[in-house]
């Protein structure tokens, strides 16, 4: 990717590179394809479960599966919807789960965009589908759908402070927004050298709230089955329905490729001796940890309250997010400067 | 990066992709999926009863005030980014007034927790 970013631009390489985003499209369609199946599969055999093993081999095409019927089930919008924004909603909740990723960098020569303002495209994109759960849920003009977006939205946003400010901690410390110069930063030969330790207090409230941000167990109130139907999305049926489940498992890649590149170190190996192997490798392992990690909690944890989960995000996390920041500052300013 | 606009236009076409791919997935759909409304159908959900009144009820203003805490701190994430990634080149007295300005903005944090602002009930 990176030959063809310095080149100038012609129509030629507009196309190639066009050719190479719609490729990493349907990568990342297959990527969630394939971690829904890996998720049920997971926590099938965390539940003493089998888990999906009835279309094709191992199961391995009940997704393909669930998705084609989607694709062909009815659509019905309610009478009393507000028809532009419910048709709205669901794409623009997919449009920004799949721009972020645009600026995540694999390795050293694989990457698409390399922006400056990285890290602040990211944050600032992801909060926009925030505003489709509220739009769907408002459009839906369905009671239910009304209180599980304004949950979902009250939700997003008190973790989305910490999420924020969690990061300004790695950023000090590489004094960039740049994704590949954080991965550069990063580059000691050791494993220690990641952001991972001397950011921990940062790694966990990111991961918290980072898990909160994607509405997934323990903190999937706005989805709670049990007492909200649905949530945001209980109107929406085929594969209108099917957009807001693919925004919520891209941004799972999104997130698992975010915390490799800002704490994991990217596409460093964990010990100098371990550099014969290739970059991406490292990447991809360290990815799929995250990723496993995620479905792991879900299975593992139970629901928390919903009046907990308020307090949680502004009187632990953010207090710790911003007493990171200053302890980091705080160290470089006596030991590094 | 000598070719600084061509990132961008990277951006431009991921976005391009972004919104193409529920066009096209959509009007597929549309050539696939049956399409017979009939009333019942299409009235809103409300566990199986007539829905009563407008679906757009009047929520709890706590929403509104969880919007309001965001905005601030928002806009204090805002300041912190850039002071961040110049703090390297920047001396002691920044980080003293990056103090000052987080610390005010946690009077007002306390000041609402005391208020109950964070309490859900």
């Amino acid at each position: 990717m990176g030959a063809w970013l310095n080149e100038p631009l012609t129509w030629g390489s507009a196309l190639i590179l066009f050719l190479w985003a719609a490729l990493f499209l349907l990568i990342v369609l297959g990527f969630v394809t394939y971690a829904i199946y890996y998720e049920r599969k997971v926590i099938g055999w965390m539940q003493l479960r089998i888990g999906p093993n009835r279309v094709g081999p191992l199961g391995l095409f009940q997704t393909v599966a669930d998705i084609f019927k989607l694709l062909i089930k009815e659509d019905t919008i309610p009478r009393k919807a507000d028809r532009l924004l419910f048709i709205i909603a669901p794409a623009l909740a997919f449009i920004p789960s799949f721009t972020v990723l645009a600026v995540i960098p694999y390795t050293e020569k694989l990457y698409f965009a390399d922006l400056n303002v990285g890290l602040l495209y990211y944050v600032a994109l992801s909060g926009i589908t925030t505003l489709a759960m509220v739009l769907g849920g408002w459009a839906s003009n369905n009671k239910y759908a009304l209180l599980g977006g304004m949950r979902s939205a009250a939700q997003m946003i008190s973790y989305e402070v910490p999420l924020v400010i969690s990061i300004v901690g790695v950023i000090l410390l590489s004094g960039s927004l740049n994704l590949r110069d954080i991965v550069a930063a990063q580059d000691g030969g050791w494993f220690w050298n990641w952001n991972l330790f001397p950011q921990i207090i940062g790694f966990i409230v990111f991961f918290i709230a980072a898990v909160s941000e994607l509405n997934r167990t323990p903190f999937d109130l706005p989805e709670a089955e049990s007492e909200l139907v649905a949530g945001y999305h209980v109107e929406y049926s085929g594969f209108r329905f099917a957009f807001f489940m693919l925004a919520e498992y891209v941004y799972v890649y999104a997130i698992a490729a975010l915390t490799t590149v800002l704490f994991l170190g990217g596409w460093h190996a964990p010990a100098p001796f371990l550099d014969f192997v290739p970059g991406i490798i490292w990447f991809l392992l360290k990815f799929a940890f995250i990723v496993f990690s995620l479905f792991w909690i879900r299975a593992t944890f139970p629901r928390v309250r919903v009046d907990q989960l308020m307090s949680l995000g502004w009187k632990v996390l953010l207090p710790v997010a911003l007493l990171n920041v200053f302890l980091t500052a705080l160290y470089l300013e006596l030991f590094v400067k | 990066m000598d070719n600084y606009v061509n990132h961008y236009v990277v951006v431009a076409i991921f976005l391009v992709l972004g919104i193409l791919l529920p066009v096209v997935a959509l009007t597929v759909g549309r050539l696939l999926r049956p399409h017979k409304p009939t009333e019942p159908k299409r009235s809103t959900y409300e566990s199986g009863n007539e829905p009563v009144g407008e679906g757009q009820v009047r929520f709890n203003i706590r929403y509104y005030m969880f919007a309001l805490m965001f905005v601030i701190f928002d806009v204090e994430t805002v300041f912190l980014y850039p002071w961040a990634v110049a703090y390297n080149k920047l001396g002691l007295f920044v980080l003293v007034e990056m103090v000052i300005f987080a610390g005010m903005l946690l009077v007002g944090l306390l000041y609402a927790w005391k208020k109950r602002v964070l309490k859900w009930n």
